[in-house]
């Protein structure tokens, strides 16, 4: 046996320990605080486009210049004389160019919704649910020691930097970052003549194109991790759900991002060799769809990366904080692969404006309604769970509990969506951006919420502070739902996305009404309240990590491997490799004394729980 | 201490790490070259005549790539026989049936790059249409895919060299050779589809 070797304290050097470092668990926690940053950095950007969609014309607070300098050009704020500054300067300032006075050019604008998306999709919501998550995780809940292939672990995280950087330098290029939405539709970005965009549509591919890297590298280690690397009697029927979850959701990016890469490498080619894949032309020209086939190939299993793990972070923490077992296992992972199969036979979903033959239509239609079908076995195996369990109210659980209604909400209007007649309707309006973030924010965010303060301990040591995950958790909810809520009825009567003045003349005379302009500005202030809201849980996250209630080996009475390994957790993870006898949810066992029974726990032995 | 894991704890697994990974790997190379052949079907399907009327006169050189495949191919065979002879725990042939399956991938990769330089030449470019740009994309992929399996190649050779292979240990030889085979069978599907459909 090794086992001296890898848990005795071997000196690292503070670059290997920190920056380079090998180890699942620092990895986990490099991709948790990148992904934090990325974060609020999505987030500002959306705060930032709120305003100009409450109020179009008005100059931003803080940056902007006063009310008083547009009327009588008397400098009476800090930010008056900045700008008095910048217009007597020769140079064009960034800020000059793209926010005038403080107001908000349409460009921008543009620039600053699709960055929004991208950011929050490919550098929020993935590195935290798998990066993140998954690397913590996965070893420690199957029982291992580390990945398989911590070097290209290591490489994951660090293509996922190069990728951000990339990414980032988009602002700052001649001509702007990309302004043609997360889904990047050709024509628009394939030829700069529509948008004036040069370098940022491909600084944006290419970005993409590394983080690609990214995911395959990560899904190689994920796969062959959770195939060759579980601990003795850990079956595949008893990994625990969020492990099932990462481990499809590693199948659908290996096979996923490569589509998107293809179409990065033509457009690229587009944009740079002269090659016209993406625009039809009079001699021998492309075909603009073909960006939508292959983006939404990609994009929609995509969306399905962006949900499974946070039903696997749900179906961890209700039964935990129900204490019982969870409903129906073996229906929970066959719903997620069959949600991860037809995720691949839908994407025509996205496309239903776009132009194709009616049965096709009905097709997609059909594929799609048949997705409601595992999500509803899903949803009501959480609520069989939860019914009649002794439920705590413990700030996860709350996320927990969270989760689920949101997706049903979020799940319900995508019926609607699915429906071609329907769709023709509201595609384009802000009923999809409501859609996309009952599922996003309201699943995916609140899962990851809950997830981080439901393994804060075994991350740390210490516990969250509950009050302040309390008042977190209940601003953020009452802010969400009044800032996606409404955007059902804005969709629903008209109002489209991604128009940078819903008051302009221009647009259709119905978002002119005075009740949505008065929409508009509630769901802005609500939107500012949600992004305050965050500050409570990275402030709540840093505190804790120094200040918090110091937390036993398993503070929740949890069954699962990863509390079996001693907090905070060794290099090597475990002493002795775990051996597992039973699945992972066996809580309230009739006949056994404590109400949970650890799955490393062997046959008819005492409950050992871990304080 | 990476490649220690769980060794201590577990029986091997059917398909080693490595094996289990580059058979991963090219669950992705084949969804990359599915988006790129997916597209190159659908201006095939979506032209009546193809190549489209105004590339007329411009054939592609399709007996000398028939020549080529056949190269490639007898080097998937040369491939498949430096594996086998390392299972016997012949370095010495292992290192030669390594250097012939090389110098068939440096040969594929001359022929087509002069076929390449000719086709120029004669006014098919990647701005030529959609034909001239999925041509050279799609077979350019593959040979960059080429290219990189010979670079492996010659690595593995240098370490067949250094002493590093035997009958027990040679996890080097065995991943280079899937991907190999990989790139190989890769090829006659992308022959029928470009050069003879
Ligand atoms: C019952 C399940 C679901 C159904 C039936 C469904 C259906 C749809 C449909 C039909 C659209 C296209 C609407 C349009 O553009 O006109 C759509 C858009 C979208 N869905 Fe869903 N959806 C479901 C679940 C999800 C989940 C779980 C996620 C993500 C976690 C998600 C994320 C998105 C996103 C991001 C878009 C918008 C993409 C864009 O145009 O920017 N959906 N959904
Ligand atoms: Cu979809």
């Amino acid at each position: 046996m090794h086992d001296n070797e890898h848990t005795s304290h071997h000196e690292e050097s503070f670059l290997r320990k920190y920056v380079f470092s090998l180890d699942h668990k620092t990895i986990g926690k490099q991709f948790l605080i990148y992904g934090l940053i990325m974060f609020f950095l999505g987030g500002g950007l959306a705060l930032l486009f709120r305003w100009k969609l409450a109020y179009p014309e008005k100059p931003l607070p803080i940056i902007g210049v006063s009310q008083q300098y547009l009327d009588e050009g008397e400098v009476v704020t800090g930010a008056d004389r900045m700008w008095e500054r910048i217009y007597e300067s020769d140079e064009e300032e960034w800020l000059e160019l793209y926010m005038p006075a403080g107001v908000m050019t349409d460009a921008f604008y543009n620039m600053l919704f699709t960055m929004h998306a991208t950011v929050m999709v490919f550098f929020v919501i993935v590195p935290i649910l798998v990066g993140a998550f998954g690397n913590f995780l996965i070893p420690l809940m199957i029982g291992t020691r580390d990945m398989a292939f911590p070097i290209l672990n290591m490489l994951s995280f660090w293509f996922a930097v190069l990728a951000a950087i990339i990414m980032m330098a988009g602002f700052f290029v001649p001509g702007g970052h990309a302004a043609a939405g997360w889904t990047g539709y050709t024509p628009l970005s394939a030829d700069a003549q529509w948008t004036g965009v040069e370098w940022g549509q491909i600084l944006w591919g290419l970005s993409l194109f590394v983080q690609g890297l990214s995911s395959l590298v990560g899904s190689i280690n994920y796969i062959t991790t959770v195939i060759n690397m579980r601990a003795p009697g850990m079956t595949f029927f008893r990994l625990p759900l969020v492990i099932w979850s990462l481990f499809i959701v590693a199948v659908l990016l290996l096979l996923a991002f490569p589509v998107l890469s293809s179409a990065i490498v033509l457009l690229v080619f587009d944009r740079l060799a002269g090659t016209t894949f993406f625009t039809a032309t009079a001699e021998g020209g492309g075909d603009p769809l073909l960006w939508q086939h292959l983006f939404w190939f990609f994009g929609h299993p995509e969306v399905y990366i962006l949900i499974l793990p946070g039903m696997g972070i749900a179906s961890e923490l209700i039964p935990v904080f129900s204490r019982k077992p969870i409903f129906g296992y073996r229906s929970m992972v066959y719903a997620m692969i069959a949600i991860a199969f037809l995720g691949w036979i839908v994407w025509g979903h996205h496309m239903f404006q776009s132009g194709m033959r009616p049965g096709l239509g009905s097709i997609f239609m059909t594929t799609t309604m048949l997705i409601a079908v595992p999500s509803a076995i899903k949803t009501f195996n959480w609520l069989g769970t939860m019914f009649r369990g002794s439920i705590r109210f413990t700030a996860p659980m709350l996320h927990g509990i969270a989760f689920v209604s949101m997706f049903v909400i979020g799940g319900l209007s995508g019926i609607y969506m699915a429906n071609t007649p329907v769709d023709v309707y509201i595609h384009d309006t802000y009923f999809i951006v409501a859609h996309i973030h009952y599922v996003v924010f309201g699943g995916s965010l609140f899962a990851v919420f809950g997830g981080i303060i439901f393994w804060f301990p075994k991350m740390y040591g210490r516990y969250m502070n509950d009050v302040l995950s309390k008042i977190h958790f209940w601003l953020t909810f009452i802010a969400f739902n009044c800032t996606f809520f409404p955007m059902h009825i804005l969709g629903v009567g008209g109002h489209r996305r991604r128009i940078s003045n819903p008051l302009a003349e221009a647009v259709e005379v119905v978002t002119q009404e005075q009740t949505f302009a008065d929409m508009n500005i509630f769901i802005t202030m609500s939107a500012f309240t949600l992004g305050f809201a965050q500050l409570i849980l990275v402030f709540n996250f840093f505190w804790s990590m120094y200040k918090g209630k110091t937390a036993e080996q398993n503070p929740w009475h949890v069954n699962t491997l990863e509390w079996e390994a001693p907090t905070p957790v060794p290099h090597g993870n475990f002493g002795q490799i775990p051996t597992v006898y039973r699945g992972p949810y066996e809580y309230s066992v009739p006949g056994e004394e404590a109400d949970w029974t650890p799955q490393a726990q062997p046959e008819h032995a005492p409950a050992t729980g871990g304080d | 201490m990476e490649t220690q894991n769980n060794i201590d704890v577990r029986e091997r697994p059917p398909l080693s790490n490595a094996r289990l990974a580059i058979l991963v790997l090219l669950g992705a190379e084949t969804m990359l070259f599915s988006g790129l052949i997916g597209t190159f079907l659908v201006f095939r399907v979506g032209n009546v005549t193809w190549p489209p009327p105004s590339h007329i006169g411009i054939e592609l050189p399709r007996v000398v790539t028939g020549i080529n495949t056949a190269l490639l191919l007898i080097s998937g065979y040369t491939m498949f026989q430096a594996w086998r002879a390392i299972q016997k725990d012949s370095v010495k042939q292992l290192r030669n049936w390594l250097l012939i399956t090389g110098i068939l991938g440096l040969l594929f990769l001359g022929i087509q790059g002069s076929e390449w330089v000719q086709l120029i030449r004669k006014g098919l470019t990647l701005q030529s249409g959609v034909y001239g740009g999925i041509f050279y994309v799609l077979i350019g992929c593959h040979a960059v895919h080429v290219l990189s399996a010979v670079i492996w190649l010659f690595i593995v050779l240098g370490m067949a060299m250094a002493g590093r292979f035997s009958a027990d240990r040679y996890t080097g030889v065995d991943t280079c050779t899937i991907y190999w085979i990989f790139v190989v069978a890769l090829w006659p599907i992308l022959y029928v589809l470009v050069y003879l459909s």
